[in-house]
């Protein structure tokens, strides 16, 4: 954090100062690892294991805050008969279908109900119950196509507040557990059990009523193979301590880019629409009511999609979308699997994906398996790139490292390549929604010069040149086209289409086109129109609440007059659970909001994200649905059932609980279960994307190190927006590569030397940072080594060096899709690589060496 | 300029004899650094933003100079109101002046035809003509009504991979535009 984020760093500072311990888990010792109280090093890809041993810890001594967790949990709640965990099927739970390797999740339903997720892949289930078959693309992971048949949605699930039932989530978890003992912990992630011992011994003193403890990931945590798992084992230790919505604990995802939160809520992603509603698969004969009814929930605000749903498409199709049309649904495309980046690739290469647009993006350095992106821009149409400078994605054609090393050759490249300057965030207005969800406006400084152009002023005449162009069409397939919503008002000498009239249409406006204040009036009928529904009242009373720029010192200390943050402008999700069952905060010093009897109001420091005249005491009729559903003691609002999910019984692909799993690429066989990596993890087999064998099979000691990437304070992910910049490029001149001064004498490294480093995919070249902030670890009795490599560089720009990307694979978590760079393995050797063929001509002797070939590493 | 002056000018003079024995301050201040000003003082107008890299989103005071070409940034500081970053920014938010007016940055459209051995130069508007007939031309040539048996309405003949850098709107606008197109392959940073 001190390294990637250091000026949010600066809080974390202050609570220590406060007496705050801060513990750092890290594979290196960075800055942050300095300032901290602790710093435990870990061996890459273990984390699971690691937390997975303080559930343990937390559940085995009792040290849970059994008040929260009963009430606001859904610890209590029974989990069908026909459920098996990994304790049964030695690392697999119930449902996995080795053939199409993904599993139906039939069978973590709760007893007596089915629910729906609030998040993930969520018409999971419910298809099923529809009679509609089954959707195309099992590859997809979607379990609706293989989904077991449906209970009710109307059942109350069965709960035990005593915790005793054997098959409640509580009694799960702790077999669940049970393994995850602190020798366990040290044998897999190289954590010495007394170490252990003062993290788990630090953070439980932490926990409870009076005090709360805060997770912080930066999203490497995403970046594995089971990374949204990683995630969901923060979320049960967390809530198990009592710490989500409430000051001073949660679960803090740092991301890198100024707007990634933003991309994400108005998503440009391929499986959800704005607001985490997700794009419709392909059903037969799928009406928006089958669309609603196999998505929504029927408790909770995700049974309001249907406002949702409806007045995004009036934001889009205006006029054009009528109740008799179904709101212009069948004008969404379809889709029929998973259809992200890392598929797009794929289809680049076979020739399915003929145009590509970039925009502020660098995937020949950033993405994984930097050879992989460029051999599917080699086999496009067109490309256009739009970006402050020629990056690496915009000039591999012409000096890119295939073209080097004579594998391509440009004259060969057929690839029609646009590059068009983009303007600075000085040069346009616009919102950015920050990591902990708040949306600030800036505002344009001065004019972009020369063909400088924000993507804003890119999209919008694109989009008129192409309505232009379709005008006088009468094909069907043009509809959507010349009935979308683009009449956005332009202003200066460059026509640059009005922000702000863009983010008005985002909050939305009623039937008088009047602004909307809140998500709760949006209406089912076509009466509102809303562009994302969870930012609807960043522009209430017309205000742009995005701009609000009350100095901190002038407010409280949740400052919720700087910006605006969605939903409706609360800071801290699911804030109701800072006060206990009755209302009352758990503890003075850790009060936020409460309910005050007297007015009977909701009211605290915090907007309170609950309903404000819901009553603690509320309990809901029978047969109430959506938001009316939810009881007094319901905190987490978006949830089917208002309860923090322990065991998540939807929306999930590959497990209702975290199980350790190794990389796909380890020197370790998987200590906990026989099932070596997650068995729905997606893998591309291809002659440039080959995986490492699995331990124990001849040939898996060639590959002997782990190795992880990471970022450094003066780069920003692939270099576009620094490399360029002198005084960051002086200050990072070029590529490294990190080792202990145990593992340069092993292979004869020298510091301020050169390395190779290798992998089945490529061979890199890097400068020999010989640092004892690389621990070698004592995995399973074993030493093992690690070696760090930043991932900014590039060919282009004033600071160059080889791409760490050029080494990691594509293999996928198949919940979220994200690659696996944060956990590979690696040979390294002293030297620079070699230069043209014979580059390609090392690695082929590595793989011939491992024994590597076209199934090698891709088994279930 | 008399003895008296002379002399009374150096610093170590005033040193010994004023109230700054250590010279780290009034002592060893020249005329030069006496009358410099701050960069920001002769800003004709200063414009609230945010930091374009994390997503710490730390607030930034740009200062904007009125020239004889026309309006400049001349520096980008840390904005000390935020309740984010109380007017720190690290070295990347610092640098963010080089990044927005430093010389490495590309302002004219460049053109690579297939097979071409390196860039031409193309108008703008052409080539934004260009793109929307690409656009049209790819979207119709790899247009699905089904697949597999089942109403798809899609194109799968274009993709887009965008930054997370981007504001809001331009997303909306990238959305709803492709959306509208059939194009579903429409991605970025955050998956990767």
């Amino acid at each position: 954090m001190a390294e990637c984020h250091p000026v949010g760093f600066q809080w974390v500072l202050e609570a220590k100062a406060r007496g705050a311990t801060v513990i750092h888990v890290d594979p290196r010792f960075t800055r942050t690892s300095a300032l901290a109280d602790l710093h435990v090093p870990i061996r890459a890809g273990t984390d699971i294991a690691f937390l997975g041993g303080l559930i343990n810890h937390v559940l085995s001594t009792g040290s849970y805050f059994a008040d929260y967790v009963i009430a606001y949990t859904n610890a209590a709640t029974i989990i069908g008969e026909g459920f098996s965990d990994t304790e049964d099927g030695d690392g697999v739970f119930s449902g996995l279908d080795p053939e199409s390797r993904s599993y139906d999740a039939g069978t973590w339903q709760y007893e007596g109900t089915e629910v729906a997720a609030a998040s993930g892949h969520r018409d999971q289930q419910q298809y099923k119950r529809l009679g509609k078959g089954s959707s195309p693309g099992s590859k997809s992971g979607r379990g609706e196509s293989h989904g077991s048949g449906g209970a009710s949605l109307q059942g109350e699930p069965e709960r035990d507040e005593t915790l005793r039932h054997p098959r409640c989530v509580f009694q799960i978890l702790r077999r669940h557990y049970a393994r995850y003992t602190p020798e366990m912990v040290e044998r897999v992630c190289g954590i010495p059990q007394h170490l252990f011992h003062q993290v788990a011994d630090a953070l439980v003193s932490s926990s409870g009523r009076d005090r709360t403890s805060a997770f912080v990931y930066a999203v490497g945590w995403t970046q594995h193979t089971v990374g949204v798992q990683y995630i969901r084992s923060a979320a049960i230790l967390q809530s198990l301590l009592g710490n989500i919505g409430r000051p001073g604990g949660g679960i803090m995802a740092l991301r890198g880019h100024a707007s990634i939160q933003g991309s994400t809520d108005i998503p440009t992603l391929y499986n959800l629409l704005p607001g985490y509603i997700p794009m419709p698969h392909a059903h037969e004969h799928e009406t928006l009511d089958d669309f609603i009814a196999a998505d929504s929930a029927a408790k909770g605000y995700w049974g309001d999609m249907r406002a949702y749903m409806v007045s995004l498409m009036k934001a889009w199709w205006g006029a054009a979308a009528t109740a008799e049309n179904d709101y212009c649904f069948d004008y969404l495309p379809r889709l029929t699997g998973s259809h992200s980046t890392y598929e797009t690739v794929m289809a680049q290469q076979a020739g399915e994906c003929k145009g590509y647009f970039l925009m502020g993006e660098n995937p020949a350095v950033g993405s994984a398996n930097a050879k992989m992106q460029r051999l599917g821009m080699a086999n496009l149409d067109w490309l256009v790139v739009r970006d402050f400078s020629l990056i690496e994605s915009a000039t591999w054609w012409k000096d890119g490292p295939e073209v080097e090393s004579k594998q391509m050759r440009t004259k060969d490249i057929g690839t029609e390549v646009f590059f068009l300057p983009a303007a600075a965030h000085t040069e346009k207005d616009g919102s950015f929604t920050n990591t902990q969800r708040m949306l600030q406006f800036h505002h344009q400084a001065v004019e972009p010069q020369g063909d400088a152009r924000s993507d804003l002023w890119f999209m919008y005449h694109l989009g008129r040149l192409v309505r232009e162009r379709l005008a006088a069409s009468t094909d069907p397939r043009d509809r959507p086209i010349l009935d979308l919503t683009w009449d956005y008002p332009t202003k200066g000498p460059i026509a640059e289409p009005d922000a702000e009239a863009v983010l008005a249409e985002i909050n939305g406006w009623d039937a008088h086109g009047q602004p909307l204040a809140s998500y709760e009036q949006l209406n089912e009928d076509g009466s509102t129109a809303c562009g994302c529904w969870i930012y609807c009242g960043v522009y209430a009373d017309g205000v742009n609440q995005a701009a609000r720029r009350k100095p901190a010192g002038e407010q409280n200390w949740v400052a919720n007059e700087w910006g605006w943050a969605w939903p409706a402008n609360r800071r801290l999700l699911y804030n109701r659970a800072s006060a206990d069952p009755d209302g009352k905060p758990w503890s003075e010093r850790k009060a936020l909001v409460w309910w005050d009897e007297e007015k009977a109001l909701w009211t605290g420091h915090d907007i309170p994200d609950f309903t404000a005249s819901k009553s603690p005491h509320y309990r809901p009729p029978k047969g109430a649905t959506r938001g009316e559903a939810l009881s007094g003691v319901d905190p987490f609002v978006m949830q089917a059932d208002g309860k923090a999910w322990l065991f998540v019984p939807s929306g999930l692909t590959d497990g209702p609980l975290p199980a350790h799993y190794e990389p796909q690429d380890s020197p370790f066989r998987n200590l906990l279960y026989a099932q070596q990596r997650n068995p729905v993890r997606q893998v591309f087999p291809h002659p440039a994307n080959r995986y490492h064998p699995t331990p124990g099979e001849r040939g898996a000691d060639v590959f002997p190190y782990v190795l992880s990437t990471y970022r450094l304070t003066e780069h920003h992910t692939a270099g576009g927006m620094t490399r360029w910049v002198p005084y960051l490029a002086e200050l990072q001149p070029e590529m490294f590569c990190e080792v202990s001064p145990e593992l340069a004498a092993e292979r004869g490294l020298e510091h301020g030397g050169w390395v190779t480093v290798v992998t089945a995919r490529n061979a890199i070249e890097a400068r020999v940072m010989v640092t004892e902030r690389m621990k070698p670890l004592v995995v399973d009795g074993r030493v093992t080594h690690q070696v760090g490599l930043p991932y900014h560089w590039g060919r282009n720009g004033y600071s160059r060096g080889d791409a760490a990307n050029e080494l990691s694979s594509m293999a996928l978590d198949p919940n979220i899709h994200i690659q696996e760079v944060k956990a590979l393995t690696c040979d390294v050797r002293p030297g620079r690589r070699p230069r043209g063929k014979a580059r390609d001509r090392l690695v082929r002797r590595y793989q011939r060496r491992a024994r590597i070939g076209t199934s090698t590493g891709t088994e279930m | 300029m008399g003895a008296r002056t002379f002399i009374s000018g150096w610093p170590v003079y005033r040193q010994l004899t004023g109230d700054d024995p250590l010279g780290r301050g009034a002592a060893v201040k020249s005329e030069h650094s006496a009358t410099l000003q701050p960069r920001v003082r002769t800003a004709s107008k200063v414009v609230k933003s945010v930091c374009p890299y994390c997503a710490v989103g730390c607030g930034q005071n740009v200062y904007v100079e009125d020239g004889p070409d026309g309006e400049r940034v001349t520096q980008i500081e840390g904005d000390p109101d935020s309740p984010v970053s109380r007017g720190r920014l690290c070295p990347k938010g610092a640098a963010s002046l080089q990044l927005t007016t430093g010389s490495s940055r590309e302002y004219k459209v460049r053109y690579r035809r297939p097979h071409g051995k390196d860039w031409e130069d193309l108008e703008l508007d052409t080539a934004m003509d260009m793109i929307a007939d690409r656009v049209i031309e790819t979207r119709r040539a790899y247009w699905q009504d089904e697949a597999e048996g089942r109403y798809v309405n899609r194109t799968m003949g274009f993709a887009s991979l965008g930054g997370a850098t981007l504001d809001n709107e331009e997303n909306y606008l990238i959305k709803k535009l492709f959306t509208a197109l059939g194009a579903i392959q429409i991605e970025n940073q955050a998956r990767v």
